[in-house]
């Protein structure tokens, strides 16, 4: 075994507009490796358990980056970083959710570092597939965190299929939750997918989070204005205040008239390998008034269909209580 | 008393250097032609290695060579070995390539093959102690501390005796009491029989442990992360195969041991032996993960702790038994210093304990900031807390009635202390918390959080003697101030310097600290570990300042009349008590003592004292007026250091993360040298604790060995959000009798007290849950409020 921290040789490309980038990752395909703001990239090469032939750095590419208004919505370059996320006047004030998550994200030097589209497409953080283990989901045939004996703490509670991971993204929850539009950019053109869809799960795909190609690129989020200025609540609980990825966290967007709940959409990271709507809780919501009482009945249908690994049953109470939070606030 | 320097704070010399980046780490430094090693460590948690096929590295371009255990000293098991061909644990060295960079390196170690033959291991100690359970060593499961191995195997009875949630209580490898025990639990109004688990955390150093070696004319220059200095020039030396004399160490700064740097450990000599092989400067970085492969950590505990109470709350008898998880080597005693840690600072009128410490299939397990004794804390605060509660007492009441003062005892052998002022910490710890007050918050709702009120205590020995002190003051007046004590980062090499600048009444600003290399002529020191610097380098240096002072008054009374007691020292001068026109300055005296030579100069010395001192001295003669003599003050039982923390929390019963609202902790060590220093202390223990208590994990998985937790991410030391951005110090500042300035060592119970408070906080806030298990996380914290069963099972190791 060796003992990391040290980077095998790849080849760099510092491409500056988006065709090039596509032509490299045509030319390369799986043997690419994209670099949005590496935080998550240089850890898997010093480990030496990734080791691309090509590493693509999209860092010089100025169409990826940015934040603009648009038809229906706002446009948030897939490159633009967490810290200016959590900085822009219009996310704060259209889309909060997305602003409070982003600054949950890590620590102010990632944040700073971090981008949105690579916090949306990191890889999960399953410490048996983190150690390099041949786990299904590295491309062997075999679960370390679904037996017996596994340390499955940070596992999930829906969707196992021979892989039990979760997504740790913040902000995959709150894009969710914002019924954001994903567009990607690849050979045959562009194509615009919900982020419902965008994030897959092992039972799709067992060696990827998202429908992303190799030969594709994320470039930017939309998030339409349908969302704008709703009620919204975000919510992360990990071991620590900073720095840690979440046991369980919570997005959701509510709009409200007239005391009733007209939409809503909640969203729970760390349950499961995609972001988990709690579509039951949100239709026990949709045409009542989002108070305690709603807020329990519906907190309490969170964690339908869960099914606990030996050391994660205490995500269920705590998703629940994360969703009755989500629909009357943290009172 | 009136001092110039002590309980005064002042800017140590090193500070400057480390906030700007300039102080240099083992790592930083670069020579000609050096090489750069990597490791092979163990991807098994027990096996044999049986062959090694480095031939395709070797082959490699910028590959220099490839050393083995076969290369390097042995030294035998359970000690730990530099590089090994039976590993013990996942991270294990097993061999080394030197190349002409890390790059270079790291791709030669995947050329090389290595066969292994697995072996059964073992995580749980009791795993071990069951009949025909695995054993970490050849001869045995039981790992002595510098001492050997032995088989210690329980019977199938006794595992049979004890139900699931039951400590099962075999023969333990050491043991002692004293009283009537069981009349005492007979007697007592309360009896409480608890089951409990701590973890024992890696030491979360930032600066994992670097070294650099090169060989000049047959002397080994080794820079080391290290703790201490002249302690660990031996061990090293005999690491590297050579004479304590041709050995240098360097290690002028160390980022954090926290009891992991404080002596020597092998591995740092490995690039001392691939210099020597190769002919070349080397240089092996250590990675963070590697740090937490083969680093350090706490040892880890089971145990069961009966505990009988008097009706207002007096500990009449209690019972403890530690079985240590203590890694792949001979661990540190934790599980003896549990037991004098209880019966220390809770003095039951009788007690009887018993230990064992089995090894395990982990990393080496070493002294960590209260080995033992911040353990016995989590564990018995909040039983403290249970006691009180069920028998209607205060709590901190209940706690000032079984705290000792300085006619206790402790231990089996009914040891004395030099003094103990842990009631008075205690009233002071309440009164900055306005505890009368603030116990009342107890169990208070607002929304989702709850209040929880907590308080925590926690000792470890404080001090050492009979180590040499040295000082030269040269021809220029410069008082050089030779410490070998190392520097861990607590500033107390420099604040116990000015012990001597205080007895010779000299300005600071005229004094030189000498310290961090073996070629600037250092004194035989203790390490700096086990809270000892304040007491013990206190100590040395008066005695080495005194022995320089009696040598000023004589020259001038040969030079200026009368006899030595007509004079004193002050303002960087000798002078007469009766004119003090007539006087020498430092720089006059100096002069005079090259003049005179003989003892003054350093020519001759006291014999009783250290080679290593004695050849620092010799090195030293001819150039000023040496003072250098052993500390032979008087000592009158064991110098303790003792601390109390209260903290209040806000609980959030949806989602189990808490709020630290208040801290305060307060010490008991003796006289405050340096105030700065000390809060420092308090407050940096205090997150520690925090991080001990309720943060840091590691997890262990059960079917192959590997560690969960390899980079501070996955660890969980505490961050800036997770502790109070206030936190309130307070000190006692009583003198102890037995050190000449009354200083006593406090480092490792800041840690304890806050934990153990913290602890006590939690349980109060759930209304009365007791965990008995550290650390307390928020997993288990939302699983207990909502009613649910834990996850773990009661004697389970390893889980967090």
């Amino acid at each position: 075994m060796s003992t990391k921290d040290m980077m095998p040789q790849f080849t760099l490309f510092q491409p500056t507009d988006i065709d090039n980038a596509l032509d490299l990752l045509e030319k390369y395909g799986e043997r690419s490796w994209k670099v949005a703001g590496g935080q998550d990239s240089y850890d898997w090469f010093k480990d030496r358990a990734k080791r691309p032939e090509a590493v693509i750095d999209l860092g010089g590419i100025a169409d990826l980056h940015g934040i603009r208004e648009v038809a229906d919505g706002i446009e948030i370059g897939a490159m633009t970083t967490l810290r200016e996320i959590v900085d822009n006047p219009m996310i704060a004030e259209r889309y909060g959710v997305l602003a409070q998550a982003a600054g949950r994200v890590a620590s102010p030097q990632i944040r700073n570092a971090g981008t949105l589209g690579g916090n949306l497409c990191q890889d999960t953080r399953c410490w048996y597939y983190r150690s390099g283990l041949d786990c299904y989901r590295a491309g062997g045939n075999t679960c370390y965190a679904d037996t017996p004996e596994g340390m499955n703490r940070e596992h999930c509670l829906f969707g196992a299929s021979r892989c039990v991971a979760v997504t740790p993204s913040d902000t995959a929850a709150a894009v969710t939750a914002l019924d954001a539009q994903m567009v990607i950019r690849g050979p045959a053109g562009e194509r615009v997918v919900p982020a419902e869809e965008f994030f897959i799960g092992p039972a799709i795909n067992i060696t990827r989070m998202t429908v992303v190609e190799p030969n594709e690129l994320l470039i930017a989020i939309r998030i339409p204005s349908k969302w704008a200025g709703a009620d919204f609540y975000f919510e992360k609980v990990a071991d620590r205040n900073t720095w840690d990825f979440p046991l369980v966290n919570v997005a959701s967007s509510m709009i409200v008239n007239n005391g009733i709940v007209e939409d809503i959409r909640i969203v729970c990271s760390g349950v499961e390998c995609v972001p988990k709507r709690i579509v039951g809780a949100e239709e026990i919501v949709r045409g009542s008034a989002p108070d305690a009482e709603t807020a329990d009945l519906a907190g309490s249908t969170a964690s339908r269909g869960a099914t606990p690994l030996n050391y994660n049953h205490f995500k269920i109470p705590l998703m629940e209580n994360l969703v009755k939070r989500a629909i009357r606030g943290n009172v | 008393m009136a001092y110039k320097h002590i309980g005064k704070n002042f800017t140590p010399p090193d500070v400057r250097a480390k906030v700007t980046g300039k102080a240099k780490y083992s790592e930083d430094f670069r020579a000609e032609g050096m090489l750069f090693i990597k490791l092979l460590v163990s991807p098994m948690p027990h096996a044999i290695v049986r062959n090694v096929d480095a031939s395709e590295a070797l082959k490699m371009d910028g590959v220099i060579d490839v050393m083995t255990a076969d290369d390097v000293p042995n030294i035998p098991e359970p000690q730990m070995p530099i590089l090994t061909n039976h590993p013990k644990y996942v991270g294990d060295p097993i061999l080394a390539v030197a190349a002409i960079s890390e790059e270079v390196a790291s791709n030669a170690l995947e050329k090389i093959k290595v066969e292994y033959e697995s072996r059964p291991f073992v995580i749980d100690p009791l795993v071990s102690l069951f009949p025909g359970g695995p054993d970490v060593h050849d001869s045995g499961n039981v790992a002595l501390f510098r001492g050997k191995a032995e088989r210690h195997k329980w019977t199938a009875r006794d595992f049979a005796a004890a139900d699931d949630d039951e400590l099962p209580r075999g023969k333990p490898q050491s043991e002692w009491d004293y009283g009537d025990v069981d009349g005492g639990f007979s007697k007592a109004a309360l009896v409480l029989d608890e089951t409990f688990v701590i973890a024992g955390h890696p030491h979360q150093s930032m600066e994992p442990r670097s070294a650099f070696a090169y060989w000049e004319n047959g002397k080994c220059y080794l820079h080391a992360s290290s703790q201490s200095h002249t302690f660990n020039v031996p061990d090293y030396a005999k690491y590297c195969g050579i004479e304590t004399e041709d050995l240098i160490l360097i290690a002028e700064y160390c980022g954090g041991g926290f009891g992991s740097k404080g002596t020597a450990y092998p591995i740092a000599t490995i690039p001392a032996h691939m210099s020597k092989k190769v002919g070349r400067p080397c240089m092996m970085r250590i990675s963070r993960a590697e740090e937490y492969y083969l680093g350090s950590r706490r040892n880890g505990f089971q145990g069961n702790v009966k505990l009988g109470f008097s009706e207002d709350g007096r500990l009449v008898a209690a019972d403890l038994y530690v079985v240590q998880q203590s890694g792949a080597n001979d661990a540190f005693p934790d599980y003896a210093n549990a037991g004098l840690a209880l019966s220390l600072v809770y003095q039951p009128v009788a007690m009887r304990w018993k230990g064992i410490p089995v090894a395990t299939n982990t990393p080496p397990s070493g002294a960590q900031r209260g080995p033992g004794q911040n353990q016995l804390a989590c564990v018995m605060e909040p039983l403290m807390d249970k006691a009180a509660k069920t028998l209607g007492v205060d709590r901190l009441a209940i706690r000032e009635l079984n705290a000792p003062d300085s006619d206790s005892k402790f231990g089996g052998q009914r040891s004395p202390v030099s003094s103990a002022y842990l009631k008075e910490a205690m009233r002071d710890g309440a009164e900055r918390f306005n505890w009368e007050e603030k116990k009342k918050e107890s169990g208070q709702r607002n929304g989702s959080k709850v209040i929880g009120i907590g308080v925590g205590h926690a000792f470890h020995p404080g001090g050492s003697s009979g180590f040499d002190g040295l000082l030269r003051i040269a021809p220029d007046g410069k008082i050089h101030i030779h410490t070998g004590i190392g520097n861990l980062g607590t500033y107390s090499y420099a604040s116990t310097s000015r012990v001597a600048a205080e007895v010779l009444g000299c300005s600071w600003e005229n004094c030189v600290i000498e310290r961090g290399d073996s070629r600037r002529h250092l004194p035989w020191n203790l390490g700096q570990f086990g809270s000892n610097t304040s007491y013990t380098m206190s100590r040395t240096n008066y005695a080495g300042a005194m022995d320089a002072k009696m040598k000023l008054l004589e020259i001038a009374a040969m030079d200026l009349g009368g006899n030595a007691e007509d004079y004193d020292v002050g303002d960087d001068k000798v002078f007469s008590k009766t004119s003090p026109k007539k006087n020498l300055t430092f720089a006059q005296a100096a002069q005079r003592a090259i003049e005179l030579g003989g003892k003054y100069s350093g020519e001759e010395m006291n014999e009783d004292m250290h080679s290593i001192t004695k050849a620092s001295v010799t090195a030293l003669a001819g150039t000023g007026l040496i003072g250098a003599a052993k500390d032979k003050y008087p000592t009158k039982g064991l110098p303790p250091a003792l601390a109390s923390s209260f903290i209040k929390i806000e609980l959030d019963v949806e989602t189990g993360k808490f709020e630290i609202i208040d801290y305060v902790g307060t010490a008991d060590c003796g006289t405050v040298i340096h105030p700065q220093g000390l809060e420092h202390q308090i407050r940096g223990g205090g997150v520690m604790g925090i991080g001990m208590a309720s943060l840091e994990r590691i997890v262990y998985d059960p079917q192959n060995g590997l560690p969960a937790n390899v980079g501070f991410h996955q660890t969980k030391p505490p961050s800036y959000l997770d502790v109070p951005l206030e936190m309130d110090v307070g000190y006692v500042d009583k003198p102890d009798p037995t050190n000449p300035v009354g200083a006593r060592g406090i480092g490792e119970p800041l840690m304890g007290c806050a934990a153990s408070a913290l602890l006590s906080a939690i349980s109060d806030a759930l209304g009365g849950v007791y965990f008995n298990r550290t650390p307390v996380v928020p997993d288990m914290i939302i699983n207990a409020l909502a009613e649910k069963p834990q996850s773990y099972k009661t004697l389970q190791v390893s889980n967090q």
